[in-house]
């Protein structure tokens, strides 16, 4: 056994610096990095190109890197529930690139899975396709779009191991396997860190060779962005 | 003339037996609540479930189970999780048999946008992009006029685009419209609603022929 149990977040970014490109899992606030987002807010690593599906909200989530103005650009598909994120784009601090959701999900997992662009058919005849190579399959056009290349890439799992085999809960999975492996260091924080063997092979989402430091995140608040219940009737 | 709920209602009978079928926000969430209980249909969630149930009782809500709309939701049995990439491969590869979803312009082409107004709003394009450049089977659920009273179907659209030439049917609160390579082609009109109406409200070329009959909900 490879063991990549580090001792806590602190050792787990070991490495971060100014001007790095990160990569963050999570949909909304559900299943993000909660811990590593919080040191880096500690760090203040300043500069940064955050790859990240959604940019948190205010108070929570990559809207705290946004406070400190730690963020330069932001790569995401859809981030309309952050005020600051708006002001800051509006008024030209901050660079955004905002990309189809399928696409950002398929620039990580190439880049985990080594392959260095893909043709897609997601925003062909739209912006997002200014500049990019296109390409006819069987009467059909294609956009050429890339692989990431990130330094880090932060992800947030329910159960690990120390040899970085990973499960994921529910919807906060998400883009979280799909970051790992993908960035030149994947640092996972779970909720719960059980001892090796515990975990069945059969039930393994992610294989610890695509995770390179594990740890038990020390809190988390698991914030709920849109409560929807119905009334017990 | 329709309110949201009557447009997903009339939506709701596009579903059909055996339909995996992907839900935008807004309108097109209010169709599972009007899909019939004797046939099956499984919902898609992007953000990574097959198999979405109603919203959870008050206490059982759990931040680990949303929907692409970031709301608390629950699973029904034979329900699964996924992750984002897979997601994808769903709609990408077109297993996904039918896509509802909103829009602030549709053109008569069937271009639609619905993702950015320059200067304005920008909140991005989600997952929109990947679906409408995807699905063979997409129905646009939206008012037939923005809150200016301006249409929303127009001859090209004014917003940049979220997909090109993909709209196959649209349901607003006045008409039930095919898009034809001649144009809008109107199939039904809402109760009360008649086609000189509909005519007044549609910028894009419309195409009435003859009788046009009132939606059945």
């Amino acid at each position: 056994m490879i063991n990549k149990k580090v001792a806590d977040v602190t050792e787990a970014l070991q490495g971060v610096k100014n001007h790095m490109t990160f990569m963050f899992g999570g949909f909304g606030l559900s299943g993000i990095p909660e811990n590593a987002i919080a040191e880096l807010v500690k760090l203040n690593v300043k500069g940064l190109t955050c790859i990240s599906n959604n940019a948190g909200v205010d108070d929570f989530g990559l809207g705290l890197l946004l406070q400190q103005k730690q963020i330069k650009k932001m790569i995401s598909s859809y981030v309309g529930e952050n005020d600051e994120f708006e002001r800051q784009m509006l008024s030209g601090e901050l660079d955004v690139e905002l990309i189809p959701q399928g696409t950002l999900a398929e620039r990580a997992r190439a880049a985990q899975a080594g392959f260095p662009a893909f043709y897609t058919p997601a925003g062909y005849g739209t912006e997002v396709a200014e500049g990019k190579e296109t390409r006819e399959f069987n009467g059909k056009m294609y956009v050429l779009e890339k692989a990431f290349d990130a330094d880090f890439g932060f992800i947030k799992a329910w159960k690990g191991d120390a040899a970085g085999n990973l499960i994921f809960k529910g919807t906060a999975r998400n883009f979280n396997p799909n970051i790992c492996g993908a960035a030149k260091i994947t640092v996972a924080e779970v909720e719960e860190l059980v001892p090796v063997g515990e975990l069945d092979p059969n039930q393994i989402h992610i294989p610890g060779i695509f995770v390179q430091r594990i740890f038990k995140g020390a809190h988390f608040e698991k914030r709920i962005e849109q409560r929807t219940v119905r009334p017990k009737s | 003339m329709l309110d949201k709920n009557g447009i997903a209602k009339r939506i709701a009978r596009e579903v059909k037996d055996g339909y995996y079928v992907n839900l935008g926000i807004g309108i097109p969430t209010l169709v599972a609540n009007f899909v019939r209980n004797d046939i099956e249909v499984e919902f898609q969630s992007e953000n990574g479930v097959l198999g979405m149930g109603p919203f959870p009782f008050e206490g059982e809500e759990d931040a680990d189970v949303i929907n692409a709309g970031k709301q608390t939701i629950t699973t029904l049995p034979g329900a699964s999780f996924f992750d984002s990439a897979m997601s994808f491969s769903m709609i990408r590869g077109q297993h996904v048999d039918l896509t509802i979803l909103g829009a602030m312009e549709v053109a008569e082409n069937g271009d639609i946008a619905n993702w950015k107004i320059p200067g304005k709003m920008v909140k991005g394009m989600g997952g929109a992009m990947d679906l409408v450049a995807s699905a063979e089977n997409i129905i646009v659920a939206m008012m037939h006029t923005n809150r200016a009273g301006a249409s929303k179907l127009l001859k090209t659209c004014s917003l940049p685009l979220t997909g090109v030439g993909c709209v196959k049917k649209i349901v607003t609160n006045m008409a039930v419209i095919e898009v034809t390579p001649q144009g809008f082609k109107l199939l039904e009109r809402a109760p009360g609603v008649s086609v000189e109406d509909i005519k007044n409200a549609t910028e894009g070329h419309l195409i009435v022929e003859s009788d046009v009959p009132e939606m059945e909900l």
